[in-house]
C-alpha cells in the first residue's frame, strides 16, 4: 500500500460567479490518510471548493485531481469510493434511519472489493454513530442533532476511501460534537479513510485536524499544522508572571530565552508563569484581516508577514 | 451495464418502499378519500340525467372519462410535484452521491408514480360499481382494453412529469406551471362535458395533448358501441388514439432522461441550502 501519495490536489483553481472572482488560483494538496480543515470566513468559497471536490460543481478553471480523476467527469466506480456528508433538510421523512441506510448501502454491494467490503454493516454503522435507539424512529421525528449523525451515517455507509464533510457538526451539542470527534478518529485509525472537512470552529479544527487549510480572499493563505501555524504567522508568545503579588504581561518573539532571563535575575520570586502562544484563533484573525479586510495595516503592525 | 441493473433494482425496491409509506401515511389517506368523495359525491347528484341520444345516465358517460383525466393529472403532476420537492428538500442530491444513485432514484420513481395510481381507480371504482348500475358495459374484453389504455396513457403522460419537474424553478411555482395549465386542459379535454359544445379550434387544440386521448380511450373501453355517437366524428378512433398516445410516449421517452440529466447535473448543496432559505421567507 502507497501511504502519503497525493489523493487530493487543487492547481490553480478558479471559480467565478459573474464578475465575482470567489476563487482566484487555489492550490492545494491532501495526502492519504491525513485530516485535512478548511477554515475561511463566511462567503470565502470554502463550500463551493468542497463541491467542485465532490464533483457537484463546475469550476471556472484550474486543475483538480481527486483519487485519479478529474471529479466534472469521474465515472461512478470513482463516485463508490468517495464519501459525501450532506447537510439534510427533510428529506426521506417517512423513512427510518435503518430503512434508509439499507436502501442507499445497496448502491455500493457490486462495487465491493476483498480489501474494502462495501456496503457497511448498517447495525454496526447505526451502533457507530449512536443512532441505534433511534432506528426505527422515522427521520421525520430525529432531533436536529440525529439527523447530522445520520447525515455522517449516509456519508460513510459505501465505506469511502475519501470523506467530504461541510460544517458537519453546526448545530451539534458539545456531548455530539466530542463523539462525533471519536468518530472521525476511528475513521482514519481504523478505516483508512482520508477526510477533508470545513469548520467554523477554531477549537475542533485544532482538534480534529493533521494540517488547516485557511481560505481567504479566493486563496490559500496558509497551510500547516495549528502549531506551525501559529508559529509561523503570529510569533510572539505572552508570558505572564507574577512577583511579590504583582502580576506582569510581555510579548516576545523568544519566550524561552526571556524566561530563562527572567529567572536568572529574580530566581524563586517568580510565581505562576505561564506561557501562551499565539493560538489558532489569533493566528486565524491575524490572516484573516490581512487577506479579507483588505490591507487593514494597524492590526497587522504587530505581526511578521506570512510568506505566501 | 450489471452495475445499472443492479441499480435499477434497488430502484424498484426503493419505489415499492415509497409507495408503502404512502399508502401509510394519513397525509395520502386522507388525499385519496378526499379525493374519491368528491368525484363520487359529483356522480352520485348527477345519477338519473340521462345523456340525450344514448340510453346511457351521466354516471356511465363521465367515469370512465373522469378516470382518465385523473390519470393523467396524477401522472404529470405527481411527479412534477415530487422531483420539485425531492430537488429542493436534498433527495435528488443524495441519489447523486451514491453510485449510479439517480438510476436508482428514477426508476423509483416511475415504480412510485405508476403504482399511486391503483389506490385512486380503485378507492372511485370500487364504490362506484356499487352505487351505479352498468359501469362496465364491454365485460372482460373491456377491462383489458381499459389495462391497455392505462399503460398507454402511463408512457405518454409520466415522461411529461418528469420533464415537468426538471424544468419547473421551485416547488412554490409549481401552481403556475403545472396546476393551472393542466387544470385548463382537463376543461377543454371533455372530461366533465363533451367538448363539441366548445369552440372548434379549442376541440384543436385540446387534441394535441394526451388528456383527451385518455378520457376517448377509456369510454370506448367501458362504454357500448353506440355510445360513440356522442363522439367527435361518432368513432372511437381507436387507431388515432393509439397513434396520439404512442407520439406522446416517444416524444416523452426521448425528451425526459435528456432534460432530468441536464437538471440532475446542477445539483449541488448550496443549492438545497438556498431553496431551504427561500422556503424559510415566502413573501418576498
Amino acid at each position: 500500500m502507497i501511504t502519503n501519495s497525493v489523493i487530493v490536489a487543487a492547481r490553480d483553481l478558479r471559480m467565478r460567479y459573474g464578475s465575482n472572482d470567489v476563487l482566484d488560483g487555489v492550490n492545494f494538496e491532501v495526502r492519504r490518510g491525513e485530516v485535512v480543515t478548511l477554515l475561511g470566513p463566511n462567503g470565502a468559497g470554502k463550500t463551493t471548493t468542497i463541491e467542485i471536490l465532490e464533483g457537484f460543481r463546475m469550476r471556472s478553471a484550474g486543475s483538480v485531481m481527486v483519487l485519479g480523476s478529474d471529479p466534472s467527469d469521474a465515472n461512478e466506480d470513482w463516485r463508490a469510493r468517495v464519501g459525501v456528508v450532506l447537510q439534510s433538510w427533510r428529506d426521506h421523512a417517512r423513512w427510518t434511519p435503518r430503512a434508509l441506510l439499507s436502501h442507499l448501502g445497496h448502491y455500493y454491494e457490486p462495487y465491493s472489493t476483498p480489501e474494502r467490503t462495501r456496503p457497511h454493516d448498517v447495525e454496526t454503522l447505526l451502533r457507530m454513530v449512536g443512532l441505534d435507539e433511534h432506528a426505527d424512529q422515522k427521520i421525520r421525528l430525529l432531533s436536529g442533532g440525529q439527523r447530522r449523525r445520520l447525515d455522517v451515517a449516509v456519508g460513510i455507509i459505501g465505506r469511502p476511501e475519501l470523506l467530504f464533510l461541510d460544517e458537519p457538526t453546526a448545530g451539534f451539542d458539545p456531548q455530539a460534537r466530542r463523539e462525533f470527534h471519536d468518530l472521525v478518529h476511528r475513521l482514519t485509525d481504523l478505516e483508512d479513510t482520508t477526510i477533508l472537512l470545513t469548520t467554523h470552529d477554531l477549537d475542533e479544527a485544532e482538534k480534529l485536524a493533521d494540517r488547516i487549510l485557511i481560505l481567504a480572499g479566493g486563496r490559500i493563505v496558509a497551510d500547516g499544522s495549528a502549531d506551525q501555524l501559529a508559529r509561523d504567522i503570529t510569533r510572539e508568545a505572552q508570558v505572564r508572571w507574577s512577583r511579590n503579588g504583582e502580576q506582569f504581561v510581555h510579548a516576545t518573539p523568544d519566550a524561552t530565552s526571556f524566561v530563562r532571563e527572567l529567572f536568572e535575575q529574580h530566581g524563586t520570586e517568580v510565581t505562576d508563569l505561564e506561557v501562551r502562544r499565539a493560538t489558532l484563533e489569533d493566528t486565524y484573525i491575524t490572516l484573516v484581516q490581512k487577506f479579507e479586510g483588505g490591507q487593514n495595516a494597524e492590526g497587522l503592525t504587530a505581526f511578521e508577514e506570512v510568506s505566501e | 451495464m450489471n452495475r445499472t441493473r443492479h441499480a435499477i433494482k434497488t430502484g424498484i425496491d426503493r419505489g415499492w418502499t415509497e409507495f408503502l409509506l404512502s399508502l401509510k401515511s394519513p397525509q395520502d389517506q386522507g388525499f385519496y378519500l378526499f379525493m374519491a368523495v368528491g368525484i363520487l359525491g359529483y356522480l352520485w347528484i348527477n345519477r338519473n340525467d340521462s345523456i340525450d341520444g344514448t340510453s346511457l345516465l351521466f354516471p356511465s358517460v363521465a367515469m370512465p372519462s373522469i378516470l382518465g383525466g385523473l390519470i393523467a393529472f396524477g401522472l404529470v403532476i405527481g411527479p412534477g410535484y415530487s422531483l420539485a420537492m425531492e430537488r429542493e428538500d436534498g433527495t435528488l442530491l443524495r441519489a447523486k452521491a451514491v453510485p449510479h444513485g439517480l438510476t436508482g432514484y428514477v426508476t423509483g420513481q416511475i415504480v412510485l408514480q405508476s403504482a399511486g395510481i391503483l389506490p385512486s381507480l380503485v378507492i372511485i371504482l370500487l364504490p362506484g360499481m356499487l352505487l351505479f348500475d352498468n359501469l362496465m358495459q364491454n365485460g372482460a374484453a373491456g377491462w383489458v382494453t381499459v389495462v391497455g389504455v392505462i399503460l398507454l396513457g402511463l408512457l405518454a403522460t409520466l415522461p411529461i412529469g418528469i420533464i415537468l419537474g426538471s424544468l419547473v424553478p421551485g416547488v412554490q411555482k409549481m401552481g403556475t406551471w403545472g396546476f393551472l395549465p393542466i387544470m385548463m386542459l382537463t376543461a377543454i379535454s371533455g372530461i366533465f362535458f363533451p367538448m363539441q359544445s366548445l369552440w372548434g379550434w379549442v376541440q384543436g387544440v385540446a387534441q394535441v395533448f394526451p388528456i383527451y386521448w385518455l378520457g376517448l380511450g377509456m369510454r370506448s373501453a367501458f362504454l357500448p358501441d353506440e355510445a360513440a355517437v356522442l363522439e367527435i366524428g361518432g368513432s372511437w378512433r381507436t387507431t388515432e388514439t393509439l397513434i396520439a398516445l404512442a407520439a406522446w410516449a416517444v416524444v416523452g421517452l426521448f425528451l425526459a432522461p435528456r432534460v432530468l440529466k441536464r437538471m440532475a447535473q446542477r445539483q449541488s448543496g448550496s443549492q438545497v441550502e438556498a431553496a431551504r432559505d427561500q422556503a424559510a421567507q415566502w413573501i418576498r
